[in-house]
């Protein structure tokens, strides 16, 4: 039987729903084992948080090398597994860490390497919606392992309960993957609400909000949902870059999203066009026009 | 100090982007230099600047490094504008459908033969959005990886770099030595104008033109590739609500008809 490696994504000590998500979408391709990699001491507080979605077994590497020099040492350690284990493929979630450890794990072993897979068939066919979610492309890896980024939010979790076999290991790191140092890590200010890319609900404001985001808060808030942000709205520092939606920005595939005096342009669409349904809200009838699924409410 | 800036010309943004064959129509449509890409060359020469200037006999020079079609020249001209000093293009009808990995093992190569101390890229193409080359080029070149930043600070006579790096993770200080890969985010400046007399002075620079051979690259045998592509079904069109007081509720109504409240 295939196996299939997915390196566990956590948010603190708990492995995130984004982990289940790649655990299901491995499954259907063979046997899954999370890879976690945790600093010394806390690789079973990590392992233990792995307990929903199909996964056999947990394989756990401990270092401080990880929180020190991050993807660089991270690549290191997720390669070192797949030079041993051989999977047929390897599923990292799509945010900038994931990518990246995938990048540097594809270039050090020479396989391919997909990115923001929406779906991945039990061949290893990774489906890819481009060109700001306009295109579908089906993408494979020729031969080898292929190492795939899936984009949070965008398969459906099986969340059945898992009590995974769990497995301690080590893998060395390279002097050149210490070669960048973190001293300070400071983890994103949450509020409360859910975060942006795994969020089922996101409301995001633009110019047309003149800059009044609490309203946009507030409204995110009845809804349980994240805030983003279109460009204009951070550029003109009315919210954190870190919410920005679109081209440059954060990429997210909600249930809902509600567009709050935002003109649509194609920049934005980018990042946001891939939404089960889309709302928008103003006063402009031109809006986002030519294929909105939902609801426009044209406030007068 | 040696700067290198990758660069790589995309479909402008507005420009209906098409897969024929398995690739993208580069084309038929409008070329740009990819969006963030211009944060890099201002940061490259904002460096420069910073520590002797990159003038005839300057401290530093900047030299623009891209892969992609003859056309590309389009793009590494409006980087030579902005004022980074020189250009390579590597060309080569070989690289035509070329994935990350031998986009990041070509790079590399030619990084690796001009010595450079520090090479600066944008942390995304706007036409794949893979946001990995940075990574991988680090990687191949085991050098420092100081990817995502949205604050470079350089001390040349140290030959040591700290950035800032801002992703949804959080925000970390990252600290490495020449030579590095560094990639930007877009708040970390704002990119000048090409001025007349730089794009006047950008005719007479040379963009050295180079073929696959000459990088020393070990492969042009790419990973993965596309099957098919297709457009996907528009949107059915919406309903629109002119709000005349009952939008709101209109709202709502349809909400938890889909169940989304
Ligand atoms: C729709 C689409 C989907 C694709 N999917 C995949 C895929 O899943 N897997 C795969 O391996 N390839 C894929 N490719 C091929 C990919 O576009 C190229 O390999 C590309 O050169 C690297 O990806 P990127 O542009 O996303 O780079 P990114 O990693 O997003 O680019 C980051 C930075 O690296 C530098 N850079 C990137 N490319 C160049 C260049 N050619 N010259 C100079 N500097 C550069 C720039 O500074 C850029 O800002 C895809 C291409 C398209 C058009
Ligand atoms: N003729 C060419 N010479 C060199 N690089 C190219 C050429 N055509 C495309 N590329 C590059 O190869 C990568 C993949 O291109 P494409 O397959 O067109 O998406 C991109 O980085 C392009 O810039």
């Amino acid at each position: 039987m295939s196996t299939v490696l997915i390196l566990a994504d956590f948010a603190g000590e708990k492995a995130t729903k984004a982990t289940v998500e790649i655990a299901t979408a491995g499954a259907v391709i063979g046997e899954v084992t999370a890879l976690v990699l945790a600093p010394v001491g806390k690789g079973a507080a990590y392992a233990a948080s792995i307990n929903q979605g199909p996964v056999t077994k947990v394989l756990v590497i401990e270092s401080d090398d990880f929180t020190k020099h991050g993807v660089a040492a991270c690549a290191d350690a997720l390669a070192h597994v797949i030079g041993q284990s051989a999977p047929s493929a390897v599923l990292v979630v799509s945010h900038a860490f994931g990518k990246e450890v995938a990048g540097r794990v594809a270039m050090k072993l020479k396989i391919g390497i997909i990115t923001d897979a929406v779906d991945v068939a039990a061949d290893c066919t990774a489906t890819q919606l481009v060109f700001g979610g306009s295109t579908t492309v089906h993408s494979k890896v020729n031969e080898g392992t292929a190492i795939i980024t899936v984009r949070p939010n965008t398969i459906t979790a099986n969340f059945a309960p898992a009590t995974p076999l769990i497995e301690n290991t080590t893998a060395p790191i390279s002097d050149c993957s210490k070669k960048a140092t973190i001293t300070s890590s400071q983890p994103p200010v949450k509020g409360g609400r859910p975060e942006l890319t795994e969020a089922n609900i996101v409301v995001s404001g633009g110019r047309g909000t003149n800059g009044d985001f609490a309203t946009v808060e507030a409204f995110a808030d009845s809804l349980g949902a994240a805030v983003g942000a279109s460009r204009a709205a951070t550029d003109a520092g009315w919210y954190p870059h870190s919410h920005q939606v679109g081209q440059t920005g954060k990429t997210v595939s909600p249930q809902l999203y509600v567009a709050c005096g935002i003109s649509g342009a194609i920049q934005h669409r980018a990042g946001m066009q891939t939404s089960k349904n889309i709302v928008v809200v103003n006063k402009d009838p031109e809006v986002l026009p030519p294929a909105t699924e939902g609801v426009k409410a044209l406030k007068a | 100090m040696k700067i290198a800036v990758c660069i790589k010309q995309v479909p402008d943004s507005w420009a209906e982007k098409k897969m024929v064959g398995g690739l993208l129509d580069r084309a038929n449509v409008d070329a740009v230099l990819n969006d963030l890409d211009e944060y890099a060359v201002e940061e490259a020469l904002r460096i420069a600047e910073a520590h002797g200037g990159n003038e005839e006999g300057g401290a530093n020079t900047v030299t623009v490094i891209s892969m992609g079609p003859e056309r590309a020249t389009e793009a590494v001209r409006k980087a030579l504008s902005m004022g980074a000093n020189d250009a390579i293009l590597i060309s080569d009808q070989i690289l035509v459908g070329a994935d990350a990995v031998v986009t990041a093992e070509v790079l590399a190569n030619v990084i690796l033969k001009g010595e450079f101390d520090i090479v600066i890229c944008g942390t995304e193409s706007t036409d794949a959005r893979m946001s990995v080359v940075p990574a991988m080029m680090s990687e191949k070149l085991g050098c420092a990886q100081l990817t995502f930043a949205s604050k470079v600070s350089v001390d040349p006579g140290a030959k040591k770099v700290s950035i800032t790096r801002v992703t949804e993770a959080g925000v970390d200080e990252v600290h490495g030595e020449f030579p590095c890969v560094i990639s930007v985010v877009e708040k970390i400046n704002e990119p000048r104008y090409p001025s007349f007399k730089g794009i006047m002075a950008a005719k007479k620079k040379v963009i050295d033109i180079r073929d696959f051979a000459s990088t020393g690259a070990q492969f042009t045998k790419s990973w993965s590739a596309v099957i098919d592509a297709a457009p996907r079904p528009a949107r059915a069109a919406g309903v629109v609500v002119t709000d005349d007081g009952t939008a709101g509720q209109k709202l709502v109504d349809f909400l938890s008809e889909k169940k989304l409240i």
